[in-house]
């Protein structure tokens, strides 16, 4: 499990280097993420356009990120594929993040 | 019933729609981080002849990965005991069914969680992190039974898709 960074238009955007977010990786993603959004602009975009799946634990890790990142700033997440947009609308959880299908769309919609 | 009996509903479907279905097949692993990914691995590989688009396979894989960390976190929660975790998955006029049978613990109470949707009207600190597996299984699969079988932990379930899909 990989995560790439980088800032751009004031927005921190970390990118996922893998196909899945799932029990066996979900800690490790957790952990980078902490890493990864320390610090840094206010809104953190998380790209997921290369995830294909997520399960309960990559949910729960994710929403875990966004405690971490605070009520102050802000956690988006963007290029969303079928099964994880999935997820996300089964468990309500789409009422909780700012979705976007891609990152190009959330860096417009974000941007001041 | 038990755990290795198939269950009926075969009888009625002619030669020519049985032989276009998938035969049934077995994966077997053994618990661990990687036990459900391993596993989804061979099941998906095993189901490509259907052809499956992409939100029933997501479905598919949801519902087992689901099911499969359950026995790897509460059925085997010792990572220095592991143990076999077998998966059946046949193919039917009404979806694929898919029987889990493991050696860890027994399910509390000898029944699976109520699967009730996570709370997220809440305050942001109280945001849920778990416990959305059985309410994703409940929400996405039919049929769901549990039954413990002397050491054996059996769970069955419906995945209603590829009703019409036949072997290619």
């Amino acid at each position: 499990m990989e995560l790439s960074s980088r800032t751009e238009n004031s927005f921190k955007i970390v990118s996922v280097q893998g196909s899945r977010i799932d029990a066996a990786v979900a800690i490790e993603f957790k952990d980078a993420m902490r890493a990864q959004s320390d610090g840094g602009p206010d809104t953190v975009i998380l790209d997921l356009s290369e995830v294909e799946f997520i399960d309960s634990s990559g949910l729960g890790a994710i929403v875990a990120a966004m405690k971490h990142i605070g009520p102050d700033r802000t956690l988006a997440l963007a290029g969303l594929t079928p099964t994880v947009d999935k997820v996300f609308r089964l468990t309500r959880m789409d009422s909780v993040f700012s979705l976007f299908s891609t990152l190009e769309g959330a860096l417009d919609e974000l941007r001041v | 019933m038990n755990c290795a009996s198939e269950q009926n509903g075969l009888s009625s479907q002619s030669d020519a729609s049985q032989n276009a279905r998938l035969p049934s097949f077995n994966v077997a692993v053994t618990s661990g981080t990687f036990a459900a990914r391993e596993a989804i691995g061979m099941l998906m590989e095993k189901l490509s002849p259907l052809q499956l688009d992409i939100e029933e396979s997501g479905t598919f894989e949801l519902v087992v990965a689901e099911a499969l960390n359950n026995v790897v976190e509460h059925g085997y929660p010792d990572p220095a005991n592991c143990g076999p975790i077998k998966i059946n998955c046949t193919h039917k006029s009404n979806g694929l069914h898919v029987h889990i049978v493991d050696q860890g613990l027994p399910m509390p109470d000898g029944k699976t969680p109520l699967g009730l949707a996570a709370e997220v009207d809440v305050d942001f600190m109280d945001m849920p992190e778990g416990g959305f597996g059985w309410f994703l299984i409940k929400d996405l699969a039919k049929d769901v039974q549990y039954e413990r079988q002397g050491d054996k932990n059996c769970l069955r379930l419906r995945v209603a898709i590829a009703m019409n899909a036949t072997a290619h």
